[in-house]
């Protein structure tokens, strides 16, 4: 199976106007990629769907705009996999 | 129905584990339909949208119990498959497709008579309520509509 990155790169690639190429491990969601709040929603939806999981994007806003976590954390891409495959990874637990 | 208030929808039927039923007659005369169109008067397919899109808010408030309110933001697969002409009644369904963190997803359809007339796949942003008077109007109005819970 595709690892989570691109699995999460396809998903952005299909669901905003970012072309697949340009998303790299190192891409900021909002920053580099430029995804609207709109288009972030669909790929959250999009991600929800294909992990099986609940993706708290509520929380990690939160945290990020009460400085207690940078938003890299979250939003760069490789980062991003991870955290997808720690929620998953909880979910079978 | 009151398509110059934005009333789309008349009574709920009923909320049945994630999904919900309403009612709705479209008015015999509107203003609306004094544009749409002269001699020949038809419900705008963008009212049949805000239409499926408030049936589908009143599900998600009942669902969370009236503490986030859901704002339409996106609407996808809207298929409008005939004319409606005033005076018809509307049976309204949607169903919770996904509930997600700050959104949710519904499918709504309209049908009159048996016969489908439009569905759609809309995305909404839910959020705490922005304003007391705003919880205050939703509760009136899902208590006057027939909403379980909209007293609470």
């Amino acid at each position: 199976m595709a690892s989570s990155f691109d699995r999460i790169a396809d998903i952005i690639a299909e669901n905003s106007e970012v072309e697949r190429d340009r998303i790299t491990p190192d891409s900021h969601v909002i920053n580099d990629l430029g995804i609207d709040s709109l288009d972030f929603l669909d790929i959250v939806f999009a991600i929800d769907k294909a992990f099986g999981i609940k993706v708290p994007v509520e929380a990690w806003t939160q945290e990020v705009n009460a400085g207690q976590a940078p938003a890299e954390k979250y939003f760069v891409m490789k980062n991003l996999a991870e955290r997808i495959d720690e929620l998953v990874a909880a979910k079978a637990a | 129905m009151l398509l110059e208030y934005f009333q789309m929808v008349d009574r709920i039927l009923g909320l049945d584990g994630d999904a919900i039923t309403v009612e709705s007659r479209v008015p015999q005369q509107s203003p609306v339909f004094e544009g749409h169109f002269p001699g020949h008067p038809l419900m705008p397919g963008v009212l049949l949208v805000e239409t499926m899109a408030q049936t589908s808010g009143w599900l998600l408030l009942g669902l969370n119990g009236f503490t986030r309110m859901p704002f339409l933001m996106g609407v996808k697969e809207a298929k409008l498959r005939t004319f409606v002409a005033p005076d018809t009644p509307l049976t309204v369904t949607a169903k919770l497709e996904h509930d997600g963190s700050g959104f949710s997803v519904t499918k709504a359809r309209i049908e009159a008579a048996g016969k489908r007339i439009c569905d759609a796949e809309l995305t909404f942003r839910t959020m705490p309520f922005p304003a007391p008077e705003l919880e205050a109007a939703m509760r009136a109005q899902g208590q006057r509509l027939g909403l379980q819970g909209a007293n609470a």
